[in-house]
């Protein structure tokens, strides 16, 4: 085997386990779902592959209000973290001097418990006889028989809180690589702190703040957890409909037409989304040069 | 005087939103450390009740929920074994080798992270339903290095970048052939970026629930135990192993982000340029990240 052959061959031999496992397990899935979600039949009687491509219409029809939930609770979700996440970004990359890494860890602290037990301890925190509670209905924001738990505001909180670490962590990366001089710069030439901000550091910030929110709204559309313990029947979102119709229900074909559903809703708002902040987000890495 | 203070205020707001929002991520985390010393009288441990250090002396003490707790670090061992050297193997071919397919297999990597937990696991779930292929240990182990192959890809990948090549020039240069350069220089200048990546690998592991739901059959790890237990309260010993587990992972960050820092000092790389290029594609971590939740 001549050197060149050889040389070309090396990286297809590196890459090749990691990207077989890859396609096997995940790629050829999604195909076996598509496939499974035109299946017709039930688990009693077998399923049988026959283009039922009735499943689709009618589990949107069944289930439109889970998905718009899982929608608008991510979309809430998304936009809450961003106004935590954003100003606690920009203290960090600023000024946060010496202390940066250890603010870091703080931030990604979550992820060193149990998903579950994170979530878990907000009923503890949001629960009926909790201070929150308490401090609320005694400002009058909620009446005397109000509750959080089992609330829209309690799922999206817990969304909020489990996926906010993937909405710092970007912003807080595109902010630390912003060259000060050009901060500076714009002071010079009689920039306001304000304008200074608006016109330089944001547009700069830009790639971060579309990553962050997408790293946040996906895993949050597709979220059960939340909704299944800070929520009630009333808050259920479509990631609750897909994991009882897979593993209670065993309606596989129904399943598998929702969250292939999920998916391509998920695909087609992250490619307006891009195609929309896309812009912004070039021109941030453009003035960068 | 007050014009100080309001001046004062201004100019520290942020700071004081800063810690506030600190706050907010880590009060839950307290409340489960002390919770974990609670003396519920019924089944729930929502409400404080008095301290106790029972549960802490039974934290092992519930058979079902340590043998969990233990397939959970075995399937985590494991998977992190394999995923790292995949995830490794792949970095390095993306990194270090133009050639064609390179931006399909840049794709590949990304799109996992870019997909919702539950529909990576309702679609393996389906494979495995249509083949009929019984779920259990194996079908985790293969849920698990699937979802772990992209992070070690990423962590590894923007060490790879702030790579100091010359290093590896200079061992060419002393008579040192590609194997012995891999072994000596390579391998040990790149092994903070590993075990970073295997580290998160682990915590992926131990903590991932949604994925795991879908593709256990009828084993069960320590998030599926909690699951399962929710329904009729669960027990205080799971805060204590919670605790533990946090504190675990709270060191063997430290240690890895004091490892990194060393090594960059002894070689003198540049992290910084690792992150120059923002994205979902090379997602910057920080100097070590934690697991990913959910």
């Amino acid at each position: 085997m001549s050197d060149v052959i050889r040389r070309r061959l090396v990286p297809y031999l590196l890459m090749g386990p990691g990207l077989v496992w890859l396609i096997l397990f995940f790629i050829v899935p999604l195909f076996f779902m598509a496939r499974l979600s035109l299946n017709s039949g039930t688990v009693t009687t077998g399923f049988q592959f026959t283009w039922e491509w009735s499943n689709f219409t009618s589990s949107w029809s069944r289930f439109d209000a889970q998905f718009l939930r899982a929608f608008v609770y991510a979309i809430a979700a998304t936009a809450i973290a961003l106004v935590i996440a954003y100003p606690l970004a920009y203290a960090i990359a600023f000024r946060g001097g010496k202390w940066k890494n250890a603010l870091l860890l703080a931030v990604v602290a979550p992820f060193f418990t149990t998903y579950l037990i994170r979530t878990i301890a907000w009923t503890t925190i949001l629960s009926d006889d909790s201070i929150i509670v308490d401090v609320l209905k005694f400002v009058g924001i909620l009446p005397e028989d109000g509750r959080l738990l089992a609330t829209s505001a309690a799922v999206i909180a817990g969304l909020v809180y489990n996926f906010m670490p993937f909405m710092v962590l970007p912003i807080y990366a595109s902010l630390e690589r912003i060259d000060v001089r050009l901060i500076e710069a714009a002071r010079d030439l009689y920039a306001s702190g304000r304008e200074a901000f608006i016109r330089v550091t944001l547009p700069l910030s830009m790639p971060g703040v579309v990553a962050g929110t997408l790293l946040t709204f996906i895993p949050a559309a597709g979220d059960y957890v939340n909704a299944f313990f800070l929520g009630s029947i009333n808050q259920a979102m479509i990631g609750n409909r897909i994991q009882s119709l897979y593993l209670m229900e065993l309606d596989y074909p129904t399943a598998a037409a929702l969250s292939f559903t999920l998916m391509a809703a998920i695909l087609l708002l992250v490619f307006i989304y891009i195609r929309f902040a896309g812009a912004e987000a070039l021109m941030g890495e453009e003035a960068e040069r | 005087m007050i014009r100080d203070a309001w001046s004062w205020l201004r100019r520290n707001a942020i700071v004081i939103y800063a810690a506030l929002a600190i706050a907010y991520t880590l009060i839950p985390l307290v409340l489960i450390a002390v919770f974990s010393f609670n003396d519920p009288s019924g089944k729930f441990n929502y409400t404080w009740e008095g301290f106790t250090l029972d549960h802490w002396k039974n934290a092992f003490g519930i058979p079902d929920l340590t043998n969990a707790l233990l397939t959970s670090i075995e399937l985590a061992v494991l998977s992190t074994l394999i995923s790292t050297l995949l995830g490794t193997l792949l970095a390095m071919a993306l990194v270090r080798y133009e050639f064609f397919g390179r931006r399909t297999a840049n794709f590949l990597i990304v799109i996992p992270m870019a997909t919702p937990e539950v529909v990576i696991g309702a679609a393996l779930l389906s494979m495995f339903l249509i083949y009929g292929i019984e779920l259990g240990f194996q079908t985790l182990l293969i849920a698990h290095v699937m979802f772990q192959i992209s992070f070690v890809v990423v962590v590894v990948r923007s060490r790879l970048i702030g790579f100091d090549r010359s290093l590896e020039e200079a061992a060419r240069d002393l008579g040192a052939n590609s194997f012995q350069t891999f072994r000596l220089v390579t391998l040990p200048l790149l092994m903070p970026g590993i075990l970073g990546a295997a580290l998160l690998s682990l915590a992926l592991s131990v903590d991932d629930f949604v994925i795991s739901q879908f593709n256990a059959g009828p084993t069960v790890t320590f998030p599926l135990w909690i699951w399962g237990a929710a329904q009729r309260g669960i027990p205080v010993e799971v805060y204590c192993l919670a605790t533990i587990l946090f504190l675990v992972t709270a060191a063997a960050m430290a240690f890895t982000v004091w490892q990194q820092r060393r090594a960059e000092k002894m070689a003198s790389m540049l992290p910084e340029e690792e992150a120059a290029e923002g994205g979902l594609g090379r997602q910057p971590l920080p100097p070590a990240p934690g697991a990913v939740g959910g």
